[in-house]
């Protein structure tokens, strides 16, 4: 399994309105839980654990951040996202105290991250390709925002 | 080669909010690492709330989000493994502790 395994078109919402990170969590959440990967347990977990735990990425251009939670709420692993009109903010991951500007949001459902490393580093190298992400960021529709991301890989 | 001070196995804990997500690329990194650098390591992946079972014979906490546990053992920040910012350093601050 690699990552376009679990990047599937009806699970990315482009041009995203959202008023605050609740609000994106929300989003991307039902979105996976209608379509049968996550149980109804799993947006109160993420917006929980966000609290406690902020996902917020510093990153050279286009920050990203990519809620989560425990795998006891997901039922098949995958990833939503979401990409914003205008930027809300989470709290960042290293520095919990401070607030970082969101353009793309990436709702991770995990089942057992050790069996997907390869998965997260993958993901990961997106999010470390600034190129990639303002190409993400300009995609006016979900087709092209995982072409972009495939063309990364190939 | 430090002979046998790099023969010991060092314990590396790493830990992040969930222990499943972003624990996972750092625990790779570190492993790879120290493969290339010949130190034999053993870690152990956690969520950092749950940081306190692990750390009692530690040599090395590797934490995505902020410990809050008191401890002597080193912490270091694994967020440059995340962003790609400041790897070269984080991995130095690593090998440094560890060769000790």
């Amino acid at each position: 399994m690699d990552i376009m395994d679990f990047l599937k078109e009806d699970l990315v919402i482009p041009q995203l309105d959202a008023k605050d990170k609740q609000d994106v969590i929300i989003k991307l959440g039902n979105l996976l839980f209608d379509k049968g990967y996550v149980k109804k347990t799993f947006v109160d977990a993420v917006i929980e654990r966000e609290k406690k735990f902020p996902t917020g990425l510093p990153m050279e251009e286009i920050n990203v951040a990519i809620p989560h939670t425990d795998a006891e709420h997901v039922l098949k692993p995958a990833i939503a996202i979401g990409v914003l009109n205008n930027p809300v903010n989470f709290n960042n991951m290293a520095d919990p105290e401070s607030e970082l500007k969101i353009d793309i949001v990436f709702v991770i459902a995990l089942n057992d991250g050790h069996s997907q490393p390869e998965l997260l580093q993958e993901l990961i190298s997106i999010f470390q390709d600034s190129r990639i992400l303002i190409s993400i960021k300009n995609c006016k529709d979900a087709s092209s925002i995982i072409a972009c991301i495939k063309e990364k890989f190939n | 080669m430090g002979g046998d001070i790099l023969n010991e196995k060092k314990r590396v804990v790493v830990a992040c909010g969930t222990g499943i997500a972003t624990s996972t690329v750092v625990a790779d990194k570190i492993h790879e690492k120290c493969k290339e650098e010949g130190i034999q390591i053993d870690i152990v992946q956690c969520k950092v709330t749950e940081i306190g079972n692990y750390i009692s014979d530690a040599d090395l906490i590797v934490s995505t989000t902020i410990v809050s546990q008191k401890t002597d053992v080193p912490v270091v920040n694994g967020l440059p493994f995340i962003t790609g910012i400041g790897v070269e350093s984080a991995l130095e601050k690593i090998i440094d502790i560890l060769k000790k």
